[in-house]
């Protein structure tokens, strides 16, 4: 009882801990630096994967958990830095809406996410309920993160970003998803940053920036 | 018809045999237009082997159909034959295919199948290696638009009703397309299509209403539906939108005018002679089989339309300057025609008269199958003489009658049929219409059995008109001088084309000197429809709809009395004139200069109906000025409807996209955020 009830002062420490993260993300111009916190989010989601896994017993979850290391904590990282370097698309330029605003605009969401997952994780049993309103919070988040960044780099990483909000969500209401369908969403995070690079450079070509704003004139007249 | 069945019955195995070799028919016809693909650029082999081949298939539907049909259909009725029914292993799992073979079925079969082989034969003479798809492409498709209208006549479900209905206008669509290169044709084919699926919308959200929560799409499960009455009134609404458009109903007619003309002439026939009357079949198998009652507010409506478009397309094809548009318009006048007998047999049927009833569905079912065989002959001349002169325009065509005998005559066998003189087959149905009329004042309702009557006089009107036209149509293109000077070498059409115009023509002749044929053939129909059908006459050579005594014709007899009217009027001038035949100059009317110029126009013989029904058209006349040296004289005629109706419902859809256009702004943050918003929205919903 005392042992469970560790683990989840623990899952909850680290819920905050990945809340803060999405914030910090949202305040951050750097790229170099998003991608950092985007690691952090990763090792953070590892730990709470093996708490959950050590506290359920289940496998499945074990496998999950190094899967997530591997991935979001080692190679997409390793990939994206290479990226930016090869890129050289080291800042962001001013972002669409500024940052306190923002930042307000994510108070905002993050308390409507709560809301919203109040009902739900009453419904819950798992040791992980409290931390479902979290998750939603970072899907949000990182959402936001999408909508006011101008270059296709940052926009990445609010993609990648909002699928570990997902993949917490996934972990905090039931004991993860089943491990045909992780293994898939893995495979279709990779290939997707595997696309997005390929496209940088066609963007790059085309426009000889990575500016997004280069891309209204794709519209119909 | 008996021999028919004489052939048939003994070979037929089983109840269900005929719908059996019917199957296998159908199939054959997939199979030819498949065989097609084989060598699609030899002209020659799809000419010569697959086009005759599928007139062959044909003439087995009809006879399939007719062999049905001359079963009495008491005796049919009595074993239990009434209508064969099978399930097909085709379609989706829980959603198979059903096939029926019934009187109304079988009638529209014999229809297709008898004019069809007419139209085959004639196409494959027609048909030259040239610009446009390749021939065995045009025999797939055809041989497709052939088979799907047969399927959609013998569909017993709305799932394989639906499937074979986009079939044929799809297929259509790519034969009216074949010239694709011109770009007058692709936007007539693209007009086509538009109306054609408007159409099938309104079919779809018809039977949509008529399975009536059952959620079952067998014909069978809406037979025993019960819809409420407002229900029943939306669901045949619905029908009628759906197939009025389809057959060219005012205002849904805006397509036949553009594409007619623009199909290959066998199409046209084809389109016009077959296709129109499947959306009569369709508006017939949903009022009389699929709704179990009929109101009389709906056979008011249908009357009023029906006349309404007979007029409209009397007048329209009085003042056309294209020979395929004056018949794609006489078509329109005809379907119209049509509709006022299905108007009046729902008005009759719905007021508990179903001895009248049965006698005007009786002339809507037979004016159908005219128009079958004289529209069919029509259009398919249109193309001899097209192929002859390459010109489509009236102005510049003119005696004909010497250059390409056989087409003449036999298209004037067609036109006095359309234009409704006994012996021929248009006035037996025309004939039973204005007997249908003559029953309105009986009608238990105060206002109508007032205002109906006046429809006949209207009729009276439209069949006077439809004279006219074919009068113009006819002289204008065969008789007096040749308006160009090309059209002396004008060449008559080939033995294939002789044989295929010269079928449609002798069914002409037949159905209007034994009228009686025709008649048998819709009674089973009526019969099965309505419960009661027409009295046969009192000699099998006449027919005397509702009592031997109140009114009945023969043919054979107006047949008899004008061929010899006109033998003893020929032998007496030749014993007066001593056989002596001489050729002379005109009569010049004291003035020997005349050219074929100065003969009366297409423009100018339609002038009169132009001046008397000027309201109807929109007109932009370019009159000369008299100190012109070279005087031009143009008049454009246009339909008020597409102005009314069309040009603001296209810049409403127009205006609309402009709107949606807006929300692609280009900038992809705007775009996140739709999607920011819309997750929100529904979390919220959630909430």
């Amino acid at each position: 009882m005392v042992r469970s009830h560790l683990i989840a002062q623990l899952l909850n420490l680290l819920a905050a801990g990945l809340l803060l993260l999405s914030f910090s993300m949202l305040s951050r111009r750097r790229t170099q630096r998003l991608i950092n916190l985007y690691a952090w989010q990763g090792s953070i989601l590892f730990l709470s994967t093996c708490l959950v896994a050590y506290d359920a017993g289940l496998k499945e979850l074990w496998y999950s958990a190094a899967l997530t290391l591997l991935l979001k904590v080692i190679l997409l990282p390793v990939i994206l830095h290479r990226l930016i370097q090869r890129l050289g698309a080291q800042w962001d330029t001013e972002p669409v809406v500024d940052i306190p605003v923002t930042m307000l605009a994510g108070l905002g969401l993050v308390i409507f996410a709560f809301g919203l997952a109040e009902p739900i994780s009453h419904l819950a049993t798992t040791i992980t309920r409290n931390t479902l309103g979290i998750a939603l919070a970072v899907i949000l988040l990182s959402f936001l993160m999408m909508i006011t960044r101008r270059k296709a780099v940052t926009q990445v990483i609010g993609f990648l970003a909002m699928e570990n909000g997902l993949f917490f969500a996934a972990t905090s209401a039931t004991y993860g998803m089943p491990m045909v369908i992780e293994l898939g969403i893995a495979l279709d995070v990779l290939v997707g940053v595997f696309i997005l690079g390929i496209f940088f450079f066609q963007i790059r070509e085309q426009f000889d920036s990575l500016d997004l704003h280069h891309l209204e004139s794709l519209k119909d007249e | 018809m008996p021999i028919f069945h004489a052939i048939l019955s003994s070979s037929a195995a089983g109840p269900d045999g005929d719908l059996h070799r019917l199957q296998w028919l159908i199939g054959a016809w997939l199979l030819i237009g498949t065989a097609g693909m084989l060598r699609p650029r030899s002209l020659r082999y799809v000419a010569h082997w697959l086009f005759p081949l599928g007139a062959l298939v044909s003439l087995g539907i009809a006879a399939t159909a007719g062999g049905f049909l001359a079963v009495a259909p008491m005796t049919r009725q009595a074993a239990g034959m009434a209508a064969q029914t099978q399930i097909l292993p085709l379609g989706l799992p829980d959603l198979p295919f059903h096939l029926r073979l019934d009187a109304l079925s079988g009638f529209f079969l014999l229809l297709l199948g008898l004019a069809g082989a007419g139209i085959s034969t004639f196409a494959a003479g027609y048909f030259r290696s040239g610009t446009g798809s390749a021939p065995g492409l045009l025999g797939l498709e055809y041989h497709l638009f052939l088979a799907s209208m047969a399927l959609v006549i013998l569909a017993d479900d709305a799932y394989l009703f639906m499937v074979a209905w986009e079939t044929m206008a799809l297929s259509s669509y790519f034969l009216v397309t074949s010239q694709h290169r011109i770009p007058e044709i692709r936007r007539a084919g693209f007009l086509y299509l538009v109306m054609a699926h408007v159409g099938a919308i309104s079919i779809l959200l018809c039977f949509g209403v008529m399975q009536g929560g059952s959620w079952q799409f067998s014909f069978q499960a809406m037979r025993s539906a019960s819809l409420t009455p407002f229900w029943a009134s939306a669901a045949f609404l619905l029908a009628l939108l759906g197939f009025g458009a389809k057959a060219g109903l005012v205002p849904m007619h805006v397509w036949l005018p553009e594409a007619h003309p623009a199909a290959p002439s066998p199409v046209s026939a084809m389109m016009s002679g077959l296709m129109l009357k499947t959306a009569i079949y369709g508006v017939l198998r949903v009022s009389f089989d699929l709704l179990h009652f009929r109101l009389w507010q709906w056979g008011a409506l249908t009357l009023a339309l029906g006349l309404f478009s007979a007029i409209f397309g009397a007048i329209f094809a009085a003042v056309q300057t294209d020979m395929k548009r004056l018949l794609a318009y006489s078509s329109i006048e005809n379907v119209g025609l049509i509709f006022t007998g299905i108007g009046l047999a729902i008005l009759f049927d719905a007021s508990g008269m179903p001895l009248f009833a049965a006698l005007a569905l009786t002339a809507a079912l037979v004016h159908a199958l005219n128009h079958a065989f004289f529209k069919s002959l029509l259009f398919l001349a249109t193309g001899s003489v097209l192929h002859s002169t390459h010109q489509r325009l009236l102005g510049k065509l003119g005696g004909l009658i010497r250059s390409m005998p056989w087409v003449a005559v036999l298209t004037l066998v067609g036109t006095l049929a359309i234009a409704g003189l006994p012996p021929l087959n248009g006035f037996v149905s025309e004939w039973l219409l204005l007997q249908s009329f003559l029953f309105t004042p009986q009608i238990p309702h105060a206002f109508l059995n007032m205002i109906i009557p006046t429809g006949a006089a209207a009729l009276a009107l439209i069949l006077a008109l439809a004279a006219y036209v074919m009068v113009k149509f006819y002289g204008v293109v065969f008789l007096g001088q040749p308006r160009e000077s090309s059209l002396t070498h004008a060449h008559d059409a080939n033995w294939m084309e002789r044989l295929g115009l010269g079928w449609l023509a002798l069914g002409c002749i037949l159905i209007g000197v034994l009228p009686r044929l025709a008649l048998r053939a819709s009674s089973a129909v009526t019969s099965s429809l309505l419960g009661a059908k027409v009295h046969d006459g009192s000699f099998p050579w006449t027919i005397a709809p509702v009592a031997a005594e109140q009114a009945s014709y023969s043919g054979l007899i107006f047949f008899v009395v004008i061929v010899a009217v006109v033998g003893i009027t020929f032998l007496l001038v030749r014993l007066l004139a001593h056989g002596r035949v001489r050729r002379t100059p005109a009569w010049d009317c004291g003035y020997p200069w005349q050219t074929s110029r100065m003969q009366d126009t297409a423009e100018g013989f339609g002038q009169p109906i132009r001046h008397m029904f000027g309201a109807f058209f929109h007109m932009e006349r370019e009159l000369p000025s008299p100190s012109d040296p070279a005087p031009q004289y143009r008049i454009h005629i246009e339909d008020r409807l597409w102005r009314a109706i069309y040009q603001p419902i296209a810049r409403a859809v127009q205006w609309l996209a402009d709107k949606v256009g807006v929300l692609q702004g280009g900038r992809l943050a705007i775009y996140l955020l739709y999607s920011f918003l819309t997750l929100l929205v529904l979390l919220v919903f959630v909430l």
